[in-house]
């Protein structure tokens, strides 16, 4: 049997399963279990790859390529580090009366599917499959959102529902055109829309119909990815659903949008033999990270503030992967790792500081380094981190970004230091009284999980300082599939 | 495949763009959803046709797919969902009908320019059908812009669907048939997910009104 039908079937099943138990206390260590199960089987997924190469699974319908393996993996051990540290955060907000049974067992299912759908995104070969998988995590995770079911938080979901939905439709309609394209050349069989088929005639898809379909399959996706200006519903769901959830947000849903943004890019760069897909994502890239970087100066609740650090790295991956070329691909895949890494880390530390605090108001959090060291230290070291200090990952991937942006970007290269300087002034000055200082926190009944924060910040550090191999050999292999 | 054929697509497909626009001026929830089902008989009748004029068997399943969700279940869900909520005869106060007319006329101008160049290449059935499938997907965008209130926003949200829909018809003869269901199912989950919001909202605002859903904002 091949260890795909684990990775894709033990999520479906838990999410079957949490769907019936999911109310009882037990449930929040089965969540673990199952997300422990996945991640195993991803491991056993990711070591037959590096034993055997690059796999077709049932007929050509799902694939593992260097693009989505190490993707596939990141996404499996997030969604348990997740699980782990939600484990005693629901137990609090239990606690505080902010969840109830019934919406525990709402949370969990979803929260199970929702890996499910982003695994299913990630390693299908089917581009109208890909399509049905994202809207079905917009779906889950738009009731993961809402499950406070207080007003800012049906607000959030219904924006997020409504701006994603509308997005994700004008994908449809970009797949519906490559479909169109693919039509001529391949016939109107189920295998027209298999990318690996597409790949191998990109040459001679219909140019117009490309150039059309991949604006629409831009706009769709890219909003998923929050880049400006479809950026809004990003901030407000982050803010205001579970801090569990604004972490796989951040660290799991954007780089699944992202990614489904360059497999399209791909066939658009071959059909079209111009610089649109190129031009699109430098120009949008450059200005989500522009835009984030002023609105971090405006913000006061913690976890929006990191939500724009967010649309602020998507938009940095996304200009590096329009510039492309060998160098600044493989920036932006080790910038997608290190990113998912470091943000979700942040937003654990930030989840028991909340709680801690009984805010998500900046002001509210006052030294929390003099009641729990881990916690303050966890989120000062995740803040220089992703803020691009050397020697974690993303102090290299930016500093490569960055270098090759002179070489061939010149002009962008004033916006991106300027961007990431106020970028980074706004959120120290904000993180550091938060750290130090006179404290305003209290303990809570429950201890946190701080192995998440610190197991994702040292695979930050890292990959900041070594590679594995195989890794590095994917990234490589990854950014020449993505070309120029 | 004869001209006659052709011609009733595109009679079907003008039918389409004409409920489009009358959804993009009513005022009254009930007769929203009653266009709505309409617009979703017209589709499930041009997949039909589009199938026999292609000797394409797998298009009359989705014409009955397309049959029992968007003239039978989603109608009834929606006729559910205003009687619980009581907002039947509720009218909507829409200003400036003839300029939202006037900008729909651009926009379906400006989807017929984009359309163009592939339509001048398409070997499929009817070739003006792919920019008025466009069309009503901006039609059914601008008519969400333009509500204020939650379930003329769902209903938009649909009349999109299918809008694209009918572009995967006409420009392709459909989609696979795998993809077909999943887009399906989804469609379908989210209705029910929109349905139990409407309930969650009505019950934190006591209203529909989405104006109340601008709090979130930056300061």
């Amino acid at each position: 049997m091949h260890p795909l039908l684990f990775v894709l079937g033990i999520p479906l099943l838990g999410s079957l399963l949490l769907a019936f138990t999911g109310h009882r206390p037990v449930a929040r260590a089965v969540n673990v279990a199952v997300s422990f199960a996945t991640l195993l089987a991803a491991g056993t997924l990711t070591a037959d790859v590096v034993a055997r190469g690059p796999t077709f699974a049932w007929g050509r319908e799902f694939f593992i390529d260097p693009l989505n393996v190490f993707l596939v993996t990141l996404t499996a051990f997030v969604g348990f580090t997740t699980a782990v540290f939600s484990r005693p955060y629901m137990q609090v907000e239990l606690a505080h009366g902010k969840m109830t049974a019934p919406r525990l067992r709402l949370y969990h299912s979803m929260y199970q599917l929702f890996l499910g759908t982003m695994l299913f995104a990630l390693t299908t070969n089917n581009l109208g499959i890909l399509w049905v998988a994202m809207e079905a995590a917009t779906l889950a995770t738009v009731l993961l959102v809402s499950v406070y079911r207080t007003a800012a938080s049906l607000e959030a979901a219904w924006k997020y529902f409504i701006l994603c939905g509308v997005g994700i439709a004008q994908a449809l309609f970009g797949t519906v055109l490559l479909y169109m394209a693919a039509g001529k050349l391949l016939g109107s069989s189920g295998g027209a829309l298999l990318w690996t088929n597409l790949e191998a005639v990109k040459g001679s898809l219909d140019p117009d119909i490309m150039a059309l379909a991949f604006a629409f399959l831009f706009i769709g996706y890219g909003t998923k990815v929050g880049l400006a200006p479809l950026h809004n519903w990003l901030p407000d769901a982050h803010a205001e659903g579970p801090t569990p959830v604004s972490a796989v947000l951040s660290g799991l849903l954007l780089n699944v949008a992202l990614y489904g943004i360059l497999r399209c890019k791909v066939l658009a760069d071959g059909a079209l033999h111009n610089h649109l897909a190129s031009g699109l994502m430098m120009g949008f890239g450059l200005l989500s990270v522009v835009t984030a970087a002023f609105f971090l100066w405006r913000q006061k609740d913690v976890k929006r503030l990191f939500a724009y650090s967010s649309i602020e790295h998507m938009g940095l991956i996304t200009f590096a992967f329009g510039m492309g070329g060998p160098i600044a691909n493989f920036a932006g895949l080790l910038h997608m790792t290190v990113h998912s890494l470091v943000k979700s880390a942040i937003f654990f530390a930030v989840g028991h500081a909340a709680q801690k605090a009984g805010t998500q108001a900046m002001d509210g959090i006052r030294g929390l380094i003099t009641v729990s060291p881990t916690v303050g230290w966890g989120l000062m070291l995740g803040s220089l981190a992703i803020l691009g200090l050397p020697p974690f990952g993303v102090f290299a991937s930016e500093f490569l970004i960055l270098t090759t942006a002179m070489r061939e970007q010149a002009w962008a290269t004033p916006f991106l230091l300027l961007a990431l300087g106020v970028a980074f002034a706004a959120i120290f000055a904000r993180v550091q009284p938060m750290v130090f200082g006179e404290t305003s926190v209290r303990r809570l009944p429950h201890p946190p999980a701080l192995l998440p924060v610190f197991a994702h910040l040292g695979l930050g550090l890292m990959l900041g300082l070594y590679i594995p191999p195989y890794l590095n050999a994917w990234y490589a292999q990854a950014a020449r599939l993505l070309g120029g | 495949m004869s001209a006659f054929l052709s011609q009733f697509i595109n009679l079907l497909a003008a039918i389409l763009l004409l409920l489009a626009f009358a959804m993009l001026s009513q005022r009254r929830i009930l007769s929203l959803i009653h266009l709505f089902t309409l617009q979703g008989a017209t589709l499930a009748v041009s997949t039909a046709v589009v199938g026999y004029a292609t000797a394409q068997p797998h298009l009359y399943f989705s014409a009955v797919l397309t049959l029992l969700l968007k003239v039978i279940l989603i109608p009834l869900l929606l006729h559910r969902v205003i009687d619980r909520l009581n907002v039947r005869w509720d009218l909507e106060t829409l200003i400036n009908i003839p300029t939202t007319q006037l900008a729909g006329i651009v926009l379906v101008m400006f989807a017929f320019y984009l359309a163009q160049p592939i339509a001048q290449i398409s070997a499929t059935i009817a070739r003006g059908t792919l920019g008025i499938a466009l069309a009503s997907v901006l039609l059914s965008f601008m008519m969400m812009i333009t509500r204020s209130k939650a379930v003329p926003q769902v209903i938009g949200f649909l009349a999109m669907e299918n809008g694209l829909f009918f572009a995967a018809t006409a420009a392709t003869y459909g989609m696979p048939m795998v993809v077909e269901l999943g887009i399906a199912l989804d469609v379908l989950v989210g209705i029910l997910i929109l349905g139990v919001f409407l309930f969650h909202i009505r019950e934190q605002f006591d209203s529909l009104d989405i104006r109340h859903l601008e709090k979130l904002k930056e300061d």
